[in-house]
This record gives C-alpha cells, structure tokens and sequence, in this order.
C-alpha cells in the first residue's frame, strides 16, 4: 500500500511540475491520469520494493551518487582521450567479475553503474558475477578491483 | 532569444558540443560494435549532463529549469538500460566482440 | 554560443547516419539510431532556447522517452523474433 501511495505522490508532483495550469479541469485530467497509471502499474505488479526501494534510502546512497558522479567524469575523460589517440590506444577484452551485493536491486545497481561510467558496459548478469566488456585493460582491472561493488554493497545495508 | 548566461554555462555548452564530437568521432573511428558502443556512452552521460546544465544557468530558477532536469534524469536512466540491452541482445545475437592479442579466425 | 552547439550536434548527428548507413551489423545501425535519437532530444532543446521558445522542452521530454522505448521494441524484436530455434532467457 505505501507503495502505491509513493508512486501515486510522485506521478502527482510530476505532473503539477510540469502543467503549469491550474484549472479545475486540468486538475481533474491530471487525477484520472495519475489514478489510470497507478492502477495500470499495480495490474502490471511493478509498484514494489524494487521499482520503490524505500530501504536504500539514506545516506550512503546519497555519498554513493556523489562518487559516482566523479568517477563517472574521470571515465569519460579517459574514454575522450581514447578516441583521439585512435585505434592502437585501445585494447578491448572482455571478463567475468565478481559481485557481492545479495538483493537483486544492489545487483542491478552495480552493474548499471559499470555500464554508466564509460569505459566499462555490463553485458550479462547472473548470480553471483557480471560479463563485462572493457574498451581497455586498465578499466577492466578498475572494475576487478572491487571498489565500486564494496561502495555498492555499502548502500544495501 | 538574447544570449544571455555567464561564463560558466559558456564552458559547460563548450565542453559539452567538444564531448558530443568525441563521441561522434569514436563511433566513426573504433574498430568494431562493442567498443563503439563505449564512444556513444560519452555522448549519453557527461556530454548530455553538462549541455543541459549548462542550458539550466541560461534559463534561470523556474519550471524550465525543472523540465531540462527531468529531461537529464530520463537521460540517465534510460541510456544505461539502452546500452545493456543492446550489449545483451547483440551477444545473444551471436556477435563477438573483438579481443586484442588474442587470435580469433572468425571476422564478420 | 547556442548556434555553435546546435551545429556541433548537426554535425555529431550526420555521423551517426553515416554509421546508420555503413552498418555492417543490425547492432551498429541501432546503435546509430540510438544516438541520433539522444541528440535530438539535445537539439531540440537547445534549438527551444535558441528560438526563445522554451515550450520545446516538453516535446524534448517526449521524444526522450519514445525514443528509449523505440529501441528496446527494435532490440526485442531483432533478439526473439529472428531467432528459428525458439529459444528464450530471461532477460
């Protein structure tokens, strides 16, 4: 219940952010719309703990975005440097690496980062280790060294 | 519209059309799918990031502001999900990625 | 300044068509679309401020998500529906 409730809140405020018009009309649009897409999601069975995860929420998830973020602009200036030195600059290979997170959400988490930072994309996922193709040796060893699975692990708990 | 904006939205659009060429030109130049996919994830994560921040300054506090953070938002979430799909599919597809310095008979 | 980044963007755009078009695998070609899509929703906005007509940004908001869900159907249909051997996983 508190799920279609946060899904409910969030569509609203989406849709009040983006109106701009307050007519009782629209206003009334916007409400069926919002009950329509809640109750299209729930007969879907994608409002849960997953497409809502109140249980990440907090303060290392926050810390987690934040570093991120930098990595993911250090990645993209590497990945620039790359494609200006050319073809012999590169040297793509590809690996099975571990992981660590115990829920599926930490799981996708993890391997939607690798594919975020550029460099680096997450091509299969199973259990317990992730195939992931690597544009260089060195991103694919910053992968194996396990920093951004111990950060990821850090938010599920 | 008058240009207006500082010098820091300046960079950011600067830094931003530099990235998306980079990108643009890693998807001409890298030898096969896999690693050319890697040159479009530039144009996807900070290129897109730092053009729409770099619009943001330009339009001010308002709802526009909040309609270009929403655009990066789906921006970000979505391309991951794109990529992964397309790595997945194009594995599964039967294309191998190119490996260096091993030797591999097979070229499509 | 606008002007620059619109033509830039223009430009980035031709190049991906230019791969659209040279192929050589189906994966190449949507991942050009892919791009030239992610750029147009770039263009759009940008060209909305260069018009001075910020409106713009709800159909760059629009194209943002049809275009992701564009290319998941292209890549579901080319994943199962060419495949003979009927073989499905989860994905």
């Amino acid at each position: 219940m508190k799920h279609i409730l946060s899904t409910a809140f969030v569509l609203s405020i989406f849709w009040l952010a983006n109106s701009g018009h307050y007519s009782v009309l629209l206003l009334a649009l916007g409400a069926i719309s919002v009950a329509l897409v809640v109750f299209i999601a729930h007969q879907m069975d994608v409002v849960d703990h997953e497409s809502q995860p109140f249980q990440l929420y907090g303060i290392n998830l926050a810390k987690y975005f934040l570093w991120l973020i930098g990595k993911i602009v250090s990645s993209n200036f590497q990945v620039v440097k790359l494609v200006w030195q050319g073809k012999p600059a590169i040297s793509p290979c590809v690996g099975w690496v571990a992981l660590s997170q115990k829920t599926e959400v930490g799981k996708v988490i993890y391997a939607n980062s690798i594919t975020l930072t550029p460099g680096t994309v997450a091509m299969n996922l199973d259990d317990d280790r992730v195939f992931i193709h690597a544009l260089t040796r060195q991103s694919l060893a910053e992968v194996v060294s396990g920093e951004m699975d111990r950060r990821v692990t850090a938010v599920e708990r | 519209m008058l240009e207006q904006g500082n010098i820091v939205s300046h960079i950011c659009l600067l830094v931003g059309a530099f990235l998306i060429l980079s990108g643009g030109l890693g998807i001409l130049r890298f030898p096969d799918f896999f690693t050319r996919m890697h040159a479009a994830g530039i144009t996807e994560t900070l290129a897109a990031t730092l053009i729409i921040v770099g619009l943001m300054i330009i339009a001010g506090w308002g709802i526009v502001q909040l309609k270009l953070f929403f655009i990066l938002l789906f921006v970000m979430i979505t391309s991951p999900t794109a990529s992964h799909a397309l790595a997945k599919s194009a594995l599964h597809g039967g294309l191998q990625p190119k490996v260096k310095n091993v030797v591999d008979g097979d070229s499509p | 300044m606008l002007l620059f980044v619109a033509a830039t963007m223009l430009l980035v755009m031709l190049i991906a068509i230019v791969r659209a078009l040279l192929g050589p695998t189906i994966y190449d070609r949507i991942l050009a679309v892919n791009l030239f899509g992610t750029k147009t929703v770039l263009l759009i906005a940008v060209l909305g401020f260069l018009f001075g007509r910020p409106e713009f940004l709800d159909i760059a908001l629009i194209y943002a998500l049809i275009n992701f869900i564009s290319v998941i159907a292209v890549l579901r249909y080319f994943e199962y529906g060419s495949s003979t051997d009927g073989t499905r996983e989860n994905s």
